[in-house]
């Protein structure tokens, strides 16, 4: 049975249509992503799953249960993680933690238990007593996570879980994540980093303007929408678009970005040469592999960050 | 307005917890301070202004010192103060920048949880500074009557209308700015509303005016209590501190659910 059950799910604010009639499903333990670019409707669909934002029409089930009508019960077994860190700076670590667990109606004692674990999972147990001011940001990060984790959550929604974090705590946040994949909680996470989703989730919508646009695993998207190899050139700003014609033919799709041209092949390198064979000198190029960043691209014809 | 399973959880004691917690990481010095203010005021204008004034005429026509006179009404309005910076400011800043009533209400707990629990903690701190005055009142010699030992609960219940009005009403401020709107309500109320002198001196018009402020019934409900003398006016001032309460609690509750529950 799926832990979260959405159809024709819609929420309106005034004219605007922020989610606008999606549909899906997520199984126990899945990893599931929500893709997309800032204003896409990822936040507000975590929000509705949350029942701290009511929908405007279609149905939602989370565990079974309406999350408007047993918003307190579906929290419970819900871990929220904001996209902004809401810590209570008036506590200290281990407060935070122990209190927010109180929120859920949690004894003394299992807490007490609960806190030293999870301060050991989030390596702050030094930082126990210290305020929540003093801590930097990928720490507060790995305590807000480790406070949303406090009542055995059987599933985590994770909003941009390392926005705003440097790459070596994105890493270990990220280190963090996969242990609690392993041990079966379901994971929800929005997010616009590619890399991200593609590290942490299993299958993933990709939503634009409130609608999904497409739906797999990373893998899956990437084999549909874009070839194996993707082919970057520089040619400076004034040439890029103007050497596309000389290009025809020899990738399998071509995007023309105003900084660099994109050339979609299955083999990069083989590509390069080509180029190179009908007179073309970029001034840099780059073979890589192909990423959920050029399934966006092609998806909606923008790209991911603006 | 969706079931009460929306809204409330029954868990109003994690709040309560919560503040206490706050309280016990805080600085003593700043809990205190709260309590010299009408202290400061009683000495100030009691004792020194009352040295001009001499003798004034208190209820049921007595004639009392201007300290007494004025005390019971200081007790009101510190009830008043007190009440509404908790459920001013410290919600202004705990809803539009700690997030915390955000993070509060990603867990079990309902608006109508958070509600309760932050009005009680501004009614504790109301308590102390009561228990406090009404202390120093004793002390000073301006309680005549044992009634004066009610003055703690009633505190309570004016605290509770401010508290629970002031935090709806708070929920609609967004800015700084706005947050200055509320000192201006409140000064002229402290000043007029029978607090340092009898509203006998306005015109009718501006009486009647003064008559439907909160704090002038707070006002006169101490100062009943305080001598022990007690009119048909008296059930009045406790019903309008009643019907704020009632109104105040249903309307922040509202407001919490349309701010979190959007």
């Amino acid at each position: 049975m799926s832990v979260i059950e959405a159809s024709g799910l819609t929420k309106t604010y005034g004219e605007l249509n922020a989610v606008d009639g999606i549909s899906f499903e997520v199984a126990p333990g899945e990893s599931f992503g929500l893709l997309g670019p800032n204003g896409a409707g990822k936040s507000t669909t975590m929000r509705m799953i949350g029942g701290t934002s009511l929908r405007t029409s279609g149905s939602l089930t989370v565990l079974g249960l309406d999350p408007e009508l047993n918003g307190p019960e579906v929290r419970a077994h819900l871990g929220v993680i904001p996209q902004q860190d809401n810590l209570d700076t008036e506590l200290k670590v281990r407060e935070n933690l122990i209190l927010y667990g109180r929120y859920f109606g949690l004894s003394h004692a299992f807490l007490k238990r609960k806190a030293d674990e999870l301060l050991e999972f989030a390596q702050l147990t030094e930082k126990a007593d210290e305020k929540v001011d003093n801590l930097s940001g990928g720490m507060k990060r790995r305590l807000t996570i480790a406070r949303g984790l406090v009542n055995e959550p059987k599933i985590l929604l994770l909003d941009e879980p390392t926005t705003g974090l440097d790459p070596q705590a994105r890493h270990i946040l990220w280190d963090r994540l996969f242990r609690l994949k392993e041990e079966g909680v379901t994971l929800i996470v929005t997010t616009h980093f590619m890399d991200e989703a593609e590290q942490l989730c299993d299958r993933l919508i990709v939503m634009d303007h409130g609608k999904i646009v497409a739906e797999g695993s990373p893998a899956s998207l990437i084999k549909e929408y874009a070839t194996r190899e993707v082919l970057e050139m520089r040619f400076g700003s004034e040439r890029n678009a103007s050497v596309v014609s000389q290009l025809e033919g020899i990738g399998a799709r071509i995007e023309v970005l105003p900084d660099r041209v994109l050339l979609y092949t299955p083999d990069g390198e083989g590509a390069l040469e080509r180029v190179a064979h009908v007179g073309l000198r970029p001034v840099t190029s780059l073979v890589r592999r192909s990423s959920l960043e050029d399934v966006f691209l092609r998806l909606t014809g923008r790209s991911l960050i603006d | 307005m969706k079931g009460l399973a929306a809204v409330y959880s029954g868990n109003v004691q994690a709040v309560i917890e919560r503040g206490f917690r706050v309280i016990g990481n805080q600085n003593w010095a700043i809990i205190l301070s709260g309590f010299f203010e009408p202290v400061f005021y009683l000495l100030s204008m009691g004792l020194g202004l009352g040295g001009l004034v001499g003798v004034v005429t208190g209820p049921g026509g007595q004639p009392i010192t201007y300290a007494a006179y004025i005390a019971p009404a200081l007790l009101a309005t510190s009830a008043m103060n007190g009440a509404i910076y908790d459920s001013t400011w410290n919600v202004f800043f705990k809803m539009r920048f700690a997030r915390l009533y955000q993070a509060m209400l990603s867990t079990s707990l309902g608006p109508l949880d958070v509600a309760a629990g932050e009005i009680f903690m501004a009614l504790f701190r109301g308590l102390l500074y009561a228990i406090g005055f009404l202390g120093v009142m004793g002390i000073m010699g301006l309680t005549t009557s044992w009634w004066s030992l009610a003055m703690v609960p009633v505190a309570l219940l004016i605290a509770m209308g401010f508290a629970s009005l002031g935090m709806a009403v708070t929920s609609y401020f967004t800015t700084f700015q706005q947050m200055d709107l509320i000192n201006v309500a409140l000064l002229p109320m402290f000043l007029f509303s029978a607090t340092l002198f009898p509203i006998e001196v306005y015109p009718v018009a501006v009486q009647w005016f003064v008559m439907a402020m909160p704090l002038w019934h707070g006002v006169e409900l101490m100062r009943a209590l305080s001598a022990g003398i007690f009119t048909d006016a008296t059930a009045v001032h406790l019903s309008y501190f009643v019907v704020m309460t009632v109104s105040g609690v249903a309307f922040t509750t509202r407001r919490l659910r349309a701010l979190f529950l959007r």
